[in-house]
């Protein structure tokens, strides 16, 4: 493999990790911060318990959201100083102010959640983990304003091979980021939702116990996976209606839409073809479905991939446009099947709550309690479309994704770090499910679940 | 003030503020199987930076990201130039916050020594990755004409940058000590207030040493001869004003008194740097200086309303914060760590 394919390599599966506990996290702070909310109003015991329980899970998954975030953070000046080099000047300045106006907010006031229970009013309480959620979906709007901007450029000029921002504001209007910021934050808020109600099927179906208890949070995380996946699809439709307009190529590639389709175009839902002879086989068709999709009418064209290739080469010189068309394609329909599986599987949940007979579909709780894989998956899918849809390009339409790594770093050592970080994530990805299902387990009663060991003598120094 | 002046003032201010507040927490993850000998001390060892180290540590993350826009060459030049170490240093970064997170997550005594050695290297790690960096800086290093760093990763193990590494590692064991000693439970605050006697010396030898070797390794030696100002003055005089502290009464002078220590060094290496950023061995017209590696001055003023305003509310949160720990942790705490 070239450097350049170890480095990208690299990115993407550290900042898809990244991404596997992010959306749990910022969802998950939201849904603990109201159940906190309804403790403090009921003052109950079990609440306190339950609330125990999901903080308990969620520091878990927290732990790793935020180690695999600081890697990211240094990421881009390691593997792609060019990159840096060449967009620090306005990329940088959403990234400061994320970590400035949002992590120094989540990450001291979950602090105080985490050690404030004898130290602060209840009140008060409550309000640390609403500002731990605030914090984190800042934090989202931050990083996708700096995302945005390599999507689609805006407020910059290029000087000297160097963009220079020239509009803060045009960067935080940017018409790409106001699809996608919405599209993300419901997607994170729909996987909390998920995450919670999970969890609760888990002792719905298994322990029976327990039922009361975890009837509340089940219809809550139900009720805002429902309102979410659906939120969710429409934002989608939104997004890509914007995107046939700023990045056509990616539509077309996601779409696998090899020639500009007539004035009707279908969705496949399906298609088998040869990414490299452009030849499609075989393909399920819904008439008219692209054209809904991108324009909201029965009628109109979208342009093919090699209509496309022709204009980009009419527009940037001569070069390859196409990004990997299998991957986009398949990522894009994983994500829009998971996202109609989602909205099924919590509108009936709802649907069967108010018949009462919840509790005689016995399969539909056990389906329900893995059901959180559904939005992790679409979740990464969606940002692989995203990132690999944007190929060749790392700043759309300005510099390729090439000219942005790093001129001196030797192979070995990009070798040497990929390897070395994908085994660390690996064994803390198993640490961190082991413990995650340990304390699902174990229960909202674990008492003192943190408690010494019997036997209180542990090694150390003073044994050698 | 210049734009490009005051973002590498606030840079070092960030840098300042990481030093200041993670370099005790690094001292306290270091010093935990030796000022913890049974699992309760350990966890109220650990107690004592439970509600603070993540935030601590977002200093570095927003040193980072400012470096970023403030300096997107510095930025870039710096990590993949320093990309093994900082490599290092992530990793033990990683490892520490999981670490912290889930050791007291499961009771078998070998799952909690395990984590309890991985708290040991992942606080180790840093201070001696920022060490060697420290160094490599203030000496200079290979950077051809494209602001690119040339010298491979054996270019930056040099004596100098691992006396700097030595000196840190010293310095922030002495400072977690003290740090123990306030707010540790007694019991094992008098154990943290020995151990602080028995790490002073090597910390006061490695630190004056560096210094030392400044004279002969640094690149601004030669500029200010042997006088080198008040600031690392100041500093060194707090070094040694720890020792006479530490017997006292009030301990907190001691722990402040190092604090100043850490503070004025970290402010003398940018001072020592000014107006360079990143010094190039190879040719002097090839370094890395506050106006050719910065941002436009839009996106710095930008930054800079930004940074008023909201930097001051952070420092107040998290002054709170540590009022509202104030108290010295206990036995009878519950922990959640
Ligand atoms: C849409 C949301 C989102 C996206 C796309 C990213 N992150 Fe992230 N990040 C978060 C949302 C988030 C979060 C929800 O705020 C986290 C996750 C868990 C946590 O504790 O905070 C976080 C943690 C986190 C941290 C640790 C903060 C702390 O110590 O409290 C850093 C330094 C980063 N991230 C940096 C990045 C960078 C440089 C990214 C781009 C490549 C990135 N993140 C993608
Ligand atoms: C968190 C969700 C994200 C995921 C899962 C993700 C995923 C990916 C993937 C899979 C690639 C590789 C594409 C390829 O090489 O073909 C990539 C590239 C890239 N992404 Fe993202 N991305 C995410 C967010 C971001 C954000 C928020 C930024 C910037 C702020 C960003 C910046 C980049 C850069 C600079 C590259 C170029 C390097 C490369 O091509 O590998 N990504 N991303
Ligand atoms: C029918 C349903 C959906 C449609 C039509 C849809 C549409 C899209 C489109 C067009 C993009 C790419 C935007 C771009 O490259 O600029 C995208 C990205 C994304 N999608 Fe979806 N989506 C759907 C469902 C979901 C679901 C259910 C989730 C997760 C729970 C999800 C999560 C994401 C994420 C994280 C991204 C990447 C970030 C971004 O560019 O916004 N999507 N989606």
């Amino acid at each position: 493999m070239t450097r350049l394919g170890l480095a990208r390599l690299q990115f993407g599966t550290m900042t898809i990790y990244h991404f596997l506990f992010v959306p749990i996290t910022i969802g998950t702070a939201v849904m603990l911060a109201i159940l906190e909310t309804r403790y403090w109003r009921t003052q109950k015991l079990e609440d306190k318990k339950i609330l125990d329980f999901f903080g308990r899970l969620f520091l878990i998954n927290f732990a790793v959201g935020v180690v695999t975030g600081i890697l990211q953070e240094f990421q881009f000046g390691m593997n792609w100083s060019n990159y840096s080099r060449f967009v620090g000047d306005v990329f940088g300045a959403p990234l400061a102010v994320e970590a400035l106006a949002a992590f120094f907010l989540e990450s001291t006031f979950i602090g105080l959640w985490i050690f404030g229970w004898d130290r602060l009013s209840p009140r008060m309480h409550a309000w640390t983990m609403w500002l731990v959620a605030i914090g984190t979906s800042l934090s989202a709007f931050w990083i996708l304003t700096a995302n945005s901007f390599m999507q689609e450029p805006v407020g910059y000029r290029v000087i000297h091979h160097h963009a220079e921002m020239t509009n803060f504001f045009a960067l935080l209007g940017n018409p790409q980021l106001w699809v996608e910021f919405p599209h993300v934050e419901i997607a994170a808020l729909t996987t909390g939702g998920f995450f919670v109600a999970s969890v609760s099927a888990y002792f719905l179906v298994h322990q029976a116990s327990y039922r009361s208890w975890f009837q509340a949070p089940f219809q809550l995380g139900l009720v805002v996976a429902a309102v979410g996946s659906i939120l969710v699809i429409v934002l989608g439709h939104e997004q890509a209606q914007h995107l046939i307009v700023a990045q056509p190529m990616k539509m077309a590639a996601s779409e696998a839409l090899w020639h500009t389709s007539g004035l009707h175009a279908a969705w496949s839902i399906i298609s088998l073809f040869n990414p490299v002879t452009h030849h499609t086989w075989f393909s399920l068709p819904i008439p008219d479905m692209l054209s809904i999709l991108a324009y909201n009418r029965l009628t109109g064209r979208v342009l093919g991939i090699s209509a496309l290739q022709r204009l980009y080469v009419h527009r940037y010189g001569p070069g390859y446009y196409v990004p990997p068309v299998f991957v986009t394609y398949w990522s894009f329909r994983l994500m829009i099947f998971l996202g109609f599986l989602m909205a099924a599987l919590s509108v009936w949940g709802l649907w069967l709550i108010r018949q009462g007979t919840l509790f005689r579909h016995p399969a539909y709780l056990r389906w329900m309690s893995w059901s959180v894989l559904f939005p992790l998956i679409a979740n990464i899918m969606g940002w692989v479309m995203t990132e690999v849809g944007r190929q060749p390009w790392i700043v759309f339409g300005l510099e390729r994704t090439p000219d942005g790594l790093s001129p001196t770093v030797p192979i070995g050592s990009v070798a040497a770090t990929d390897i070395g970080f994908t085994l660390l994530y690996l064994i803390m990805g198993l640490f961190e499910v082991r413990l995650m299902l340990k304390y699902i387990r174990l229960g909202p009663e674990a008492e003192e679940s943190y408690r010494s060991p019997a036997h209180d003598h542990i090694w150390g120094p003073q044994d050698i | 003030m210049t734009l490009p002046t005051l973002w590498f003032s606030l840079i070092a201010v960030l840098f300042v503020g990481y030093f200041f507040l993670e370099g005790f927490d690094y001292g306290v993850g270091m010093l935990v199987p030796w000022i913890g000998r049974t699992d309760q001390e350990r966890r109220a060892v650990i107690a004592t930076i439970g509600p603070v180290w993540d935030a601590n540590e977002v200093w570095l993350i927003t040193a980072a990201g400012a470096l970023f826009a403030a300096f997107p060459n510095w930025y870039a030049t710096l990590f993949s130039g320093f990309y093994l170490p900082l490599a290092v240093l992530l990793a033990a970064l990683i490892l520490r916050g999981v670490a912290l997170e889930f050791r007291s997550k499961d009771d078998r005594p070998s799952w909690r020594t395990r984590w309890d050695a991985a708290i040991v290297v992942g606080s180790a790690v840093p201070p001696i990755i920022w060490g060697l960096a420290m160094g490599n800086l203030l000496h200079g290093v290979p950077i051809d004409q494209h602001m690119d760093y040339v010298g491979g990763a054996r270019g930056l193990l040099n004596l100098y940058a691992i006396v700097g590494a030595l000196a840190t590692l010293a310095l922030f064991l002495l400072h977690g000590a003290l740090y123990l000693d306030l707010k540790a439970p007694e019991e094992l605050s008098e154990r943290a207030h020995r151990m602080a006697y028995r790490i002073g010396p090597w910390a006061t030898l490695f630190y004056f040493l560096f210094i030392f070797l400044s004279y002969f390794y640094a690149h601004f030696a030669h500029k200010l001869g042997l006088d080198p100002g008040p600031i690392p003055v100041l500093a060194g005089c707090s070094m040694i004003a720890v020792r006479f502290l530490l017997p006292g009464r009030h301990r907190a002078w001691a722990f402040f008194a190092l604090g100043l220590t850490i503070v004025l060094s970290t402010i003398s290496v940018f001072v020592a740097l000014y107006p360079r950023v990143m010094i190039s061995t190879l040719n002097p017209a090839w370094s890395l200086t506050i106006w050719n590696a910065s941002s436009n001055s839009y996106s710095l003023k930008v930054m800079t309303i930004v940074a008023l305003t909201v930097l001051p509310l952070v420092l107040a949160y998290q002054a709170w914060t540590y009022w509202i720990f104030r108290r010295r942790v206990s036995f009878k705490d519950t922990w959640h760590y």
